[in-house]
């Protein structure tokens, strides 16, 4: 059917159109046998169709040629989008629509699986605009169909609580009718529900911190938040492999007295490599020497539960059961390693699946700035202005994205090239920095080992046993520095730039302590005569895991030393200077920022060390749960009173997975020492549990073999190379088919999407024809009473003034529908 | 429970608690924040459900809303009248879509209504302005105002008509990473 629909513009319809239009520059062209245009619509540039409901404004259909027609399309329509206008207060001026499945649809929507809070449910909603006008009119629910809403509680629901009530006394009216058993079901629902609830908000009471957290949130917005919640993760998870620890290596050790059990432990029959001399002080010591002792473990420290060294048990008695200690702690050690390892991917899978999300989209930018960028947990008006002047920095950082894009677009051959030579050079400038680190380190470790044997006084001692430490520490200092100053020579774009620094200073850091360990094994297994008959160096190292641990745990108080040097000794007096003198290097310097990319750094970093020193310092993570107790109230301290937040923002979304991705990484490079230590390196023999293994791994292996035959042959399958190819194959078939899946979902994705448009172009059509017909229809049933002219209908192209309400189009697309 | 309080019956405790998400406390909680907010218009004896309200320019003095830039626009779009005077139902309405609690597809009708200040039903280039100069406080100047404008509704208009209806918003809104943790 050839359609032909005119257009004509003037009459506003009912006047009710209270959104003005932008007036699109192009010139618009006009429909054929269109009249003029007064107002332009915005024009549907893509030819993509408005949805369901109503909306202002439907530019007419758009000619078949191309999906996405170039020209807009002209503003005439206004009158034929009158069936989609709504009243001033949101009511939709047709009831047909309200008819339309599409609408009733819009009462309950698919389940979104949103796994934050246990509290999400399966949605809901009303109908927006019926909603809107039924909250402001107070009409009545009765008219929509109840039963999609069954489902859903009424809470989730988008009407004044009034209604929610009424609802409410509807559906227990409802339920009355219901047998008893249904009854009783609901109820006890309904009981339990409450239950939870109250549940719930004690739980939530007791949480760690609540009040300081909540207090930081509103100061200083959500950014800050994640680096405190991050920090209370730490903690927990800290004091819960320290309980792994404390279970299953040292309470049975602790309670053999009271178990009455006793400890075997078998002496190595080489007496050279076993022998350990005694390290506690003899005669006069001088009471630095305790001190000193104290901060490297040496001394009085080093035979107790903090070293490895001390337990020296093969098996442990007790009147049921022998308790094999050795299996025990390689077994803790890798469940703490596994344990870390789930609860950081279960952390971070939130996380993931949003950045992945805003990965894939990045043309989101704008919109989530402009509708999710204010936080409205923010109190405090210096917050306030700091979170208002992040988001103007983060807008105008986009805009100038934007820019450098079309800017790097624009790029000639020869700019390339010699963009590509600096980023070469400065690469390489970068890594001979980072080698030229790793060497001072090597060297700090080298001199420190050595110096340890000599006298000197109680000062320089310190130094010498801390000197690797401190270092490290100065390295990690200048290092992001000097990157922060090397980056912007080689000209990327903003948001890279933030990122690959971050990178870099990750790397460092963590490298540092993988230097550490390396210099420190190379140290061990370093022979007067070439050739070590225990396999390390005995003489100077008769224990060599205890001599590691007080590496570790030397780092760790070093660590915490510097955080709290720091805040007092730098963080304060800067505020002082800030706020009381009035000098230019006040003003250069300005107020402490709380930078938050460091201060996680600097966490992760302690936290590796744990991870590694576990195995050496079984009561390192007791002392690390304490460090970072202790280090949050000390960065809360100088967040509240000596920094003002950051202006360059740091994204809350992003910032959890930062974190825990950092974290990971920190683990992996743990693993990597624990593992070579375990499987490689031969064991001392003077000390520890494994005194009569060559590897601290063979005690799994020698305790299977006197498993029962069954089991035996069971676990040897299970490390065959067999079951490892085939579970490798597996994993990888599993992993090609996740990622087609994936690519299939999105192109399934843009195909939904252009069919959507398509079909909503489809109903407007016919919505806009029916309309037309209805009032057709009702104006020459009023026309015959009032003895009005007869109005030809379908036919030609009547323009009147008030009421021409068809539009001529070119043929050709009459038959895009 | 164990504390005898007068200020609502049992009944119209737990029809709070079934039609928001909050609990007994912190529905009488909020029942002394709205009280202090304007003590000699609310009375403390809601068992006969008195008909007060209390206009929009004490509500939005509240701490919790005074930094922010949309406070007034909060306010109308949960009161009756679209004028931001709020009975004690709406108070309360408004903090239980505000917390954290609520689920993505509830915030996000209210922050289209929030987000529309012409209330058309539509969040034209007009109501992107106003909320961009809300947000940075018209220190943008005109045109990077309108390139962001542009940019933003380039970015979530679906159907091509220059204005972002409900459910382009609230496509944009589920993929925005942000939302539900800042609202």
């Amino acid at each position: 059917m050839c359609v032909c629909v005119c257009v004509c513009v003037r009459a506003r319809v009912r006047g009710s159109q209270p959104a003005s239009q932008p007036e699109p520059a192009q010139a618009r062209r006009l429909v054929p046998g269109g009249a003029s245009l007064s107002e332009a619509p915005p024009g549907t540039l893509e030819g993509k169709r408005v949805r369901r409901r109503d909306d202002g404004h439907i530019p007419p259909l758009p000619p078949k040629k191309s999906r996405f027609p170039a020209r807009p399309q002209p503003s005439a329509h206004m009158d034929l989008d009158s069936v989609f206008y709504t009243h001033q207060h949101g009511l939709p001026s047709n009831p047909l629509l309200d008819q339309l499945p599409s609408y009733q649809s819009l009462l309950y929507r698919r389940k979104s699986s949103s796994a934050s809070s246990t509290k999400r449910r399966s949605s809901m909603r009303g109908r927006f605009g019926s909603t809107s006008s039924w909250r402001w009119k107070g009409e009545k629910l009765e008219e929509r169909p109840r039963s999609p809403q069954l489902n859903r509680p009424v809470h989730e629901l988008t009407l004044s609580i009034e209604e929610k009530r009424r609802n409410k006394e509807q559906r227990m009216e409802q339920d009355k009718d219901l047998s008893s058993w249904k009854q009783w079901r609901l109820n006890t629902h309904r009981h339990l529900k409450r239950l939870k609830e109250d549940g719930m908000e004690v739980l939530s009471a007791l949480q760690l911190w609540r009040g300081d957290i909540h207090v930081i949130e509103g100061m200083f917005g959500t950014g800050i938040l994640s680096y405190f919640s991050f920090l209370r993760f730490l903690v927990l998870l800290n004091f819960v492999i320290f309980l792994l620890m404390f279970g299953f290596v040292m309470l049975p050790i602790i309670a053999v007295p009271y178990a009455s059990g006793n400890s075997t432990f078998k002496v190595h029959d080489d007496a050279e490599c076993s022998d350990y001399p005694s390290t506690s002080r003899q005669g006069l010591v001088v009471f630095h020497q305790y001190i000193l002792d104290l901060l490297s473990g040496t001394g009085f420290l080093e035979k107790t539960y903090l070293f490895y060294g001390y337990y020296k048990v093969e098996a442990v008695h007790f009147p049921k059961f022998k308790y094999n200690l050795p299996l025990a702690y390689v077994l803790v050690t890798i469940a703490y390693l596994f344990l870390s390892l789930i609860w950081i991917v279960k952390r971070s899978a939130a996380g993931f699946k949003q950045n992945l999300i805003q990965d894939e989209d990045r043309f989101q930018s704008f919109c989530n700035k402009i509708f999710a960028g204010w936080d409205f947990c923010i109190t405090d008006e210096n917050a306030a202005r700091l979170k208002r002047s992040s988001l103007l920095y983060e807008l105008k950082t986009d805009l100038e994205e934007e820019r450098i894009k079309q800017k790097i677009a624009g790029r000639t051959r020869k700019e390339k090239c010699r963009i590509y030579l600096l980023r070469l050079v400065l690469n390489l400038f970068v890594v001979t920095v980072l080698a030229a680190c790793f060497y001072s380190i090597y060297k700090a470790t080298v001199l420190s080992q050595e110096s340890q044997l000599t006298d000197c006084n109680f000062i320089v001692k310190l130094i010498v046993e801390y000197l690797p430490s401190i270092v490290i520490t100065l390295a990690n200092f200048i290092t992001p520095l000097m990157f922060t100053l090397i980056i912007q020579f080689e000209d990327y774009s903003p948001a890279f730039e933030i990122r690959f620094t971050l990178m870099r200073c990750v790397f460092m850091r963590l490298a540092s302590i993988g230097v550490l360990l390396f210099s420190l094994w190379s140290q061990i297994a370093k022979c007067e005569d070439g050739n070590c008959s225990c396999g390390y160096n005995h003489k100077l190292y008769p224990c060599w895991e205890s001599r590691v641990g007080q590496e570790m745990y030397k780092l760790m108080i070093f660590d915490f030393i510097i955080i709290g040097a720091v805040t007092i000794f730098v963080e304060f007096p800067r505020k002082i200077i800030v706020t009381y003198c009035d000098c230019g290097l006040a003003k250069w310097l300005g107020q402490q920022e709380f930078a938050i990319p460091q201060n996680v750094l600097e966490i992760v970093y302690g936290q590796t060390i744990c991870w590694i020193g576990t195995f050496y310092c079984p009561l390192l993570p007791a002392i690390s749960t304490i460090k970072y107790f202790i280090v949050f109230y000390i960065k809360k301290m100088t967040l509240v009173n000596n920094c003002r937040p950051a202006t360059r923002p740091f994204r809350a979304s992003s910032s959890n997975f930062f974190f825990l991705g950092v974290l990971l990484i920190g683990l992996a490079l743990a693993c990597v020492p624990i593992i070579v230590s375990i499987a490689q390196i031969s064991c001392s023999k003077a000390c520890g549990p494994f005194v009569n293994y060559a590897t601290s791994w063979e005690v799994v292996p020698k305790t299977i073999s006197q498993l029962p035959e069954e089991l035996r042959s069971f676990l040897m399958a299970l490390s065959s190379e067999a079951f490892a190819i085939s579970l490798f194959v597996i994993t990888c078939l599993a992993m090609f088919y996740v990622i087609a899946l994936a690519g299939a979902h999105k192109a399934v994705v843009n195909q939904l999407r252009e069919q959507l448009a398509v079909e909503g172009r489809d109903k407007r059509f016919l919505i806009q024809k029916l309309v037309q017909a209805q009032r057709k229809t009702m104006r020459s049933l009023s026309s015959t009473t009032m003895q009005d002219r007869h109005r030809p209908l379908y036919h030609g192209a009547e323009n009147s003034s008030s009421e021409g309400l068809f539009t001529q189009l070119p043929p050709v697309s009459a038959s895009s529908v | 429970m164990g504390n005898k309080q007068t200020i609502f019956t049992d009944e119209q405790l737990d029809a709070y608690q079934d039609c928001t998400f909050f609990t007994r406390k912190e529905i009488l909680r909020l029942h002394g924040r709205y009280h202090e907010l304007a003590p000699h218009l609310v009375p403390m004896d809601y068992t006969n459900d008195p008909d007060v309200k209390i206009p929009l320019a004490l509500i939005v003095n509240m701490p919790e809303l005074k930094e922010n830039p949309f406070r007034n626009r909060i306010v109308e779009s949960f009161s009756e009248d679209g004028e931001g005077n709020l009975s004690f139902n709406d108070f309360v309405d408004m903090f239980s879509v505000l917390s954290e609690m609520a689920p993505r597809e509830l915030k996000a009708i209210y922050a289209f209504k929030i987000y529309d200040f012409n209330t058309d039903n539509f969040i034209c280039k007009e109501d992107l302005e106003k909320t961009l100069n809300k947000l940075t406080r018209e220190e943008l100047t005109p045109e990077e105002v309108n390139l962001v404008c542009e940019k933003a509704i380039e970015e979530a208009d679906l159907d091509g008509d220059n204005k972002l209806s409900f459910a382009d918003f609230e496509n944009m809104i589920s993929k925005a990473p942000d939302f539900l943790r800042y609202l």
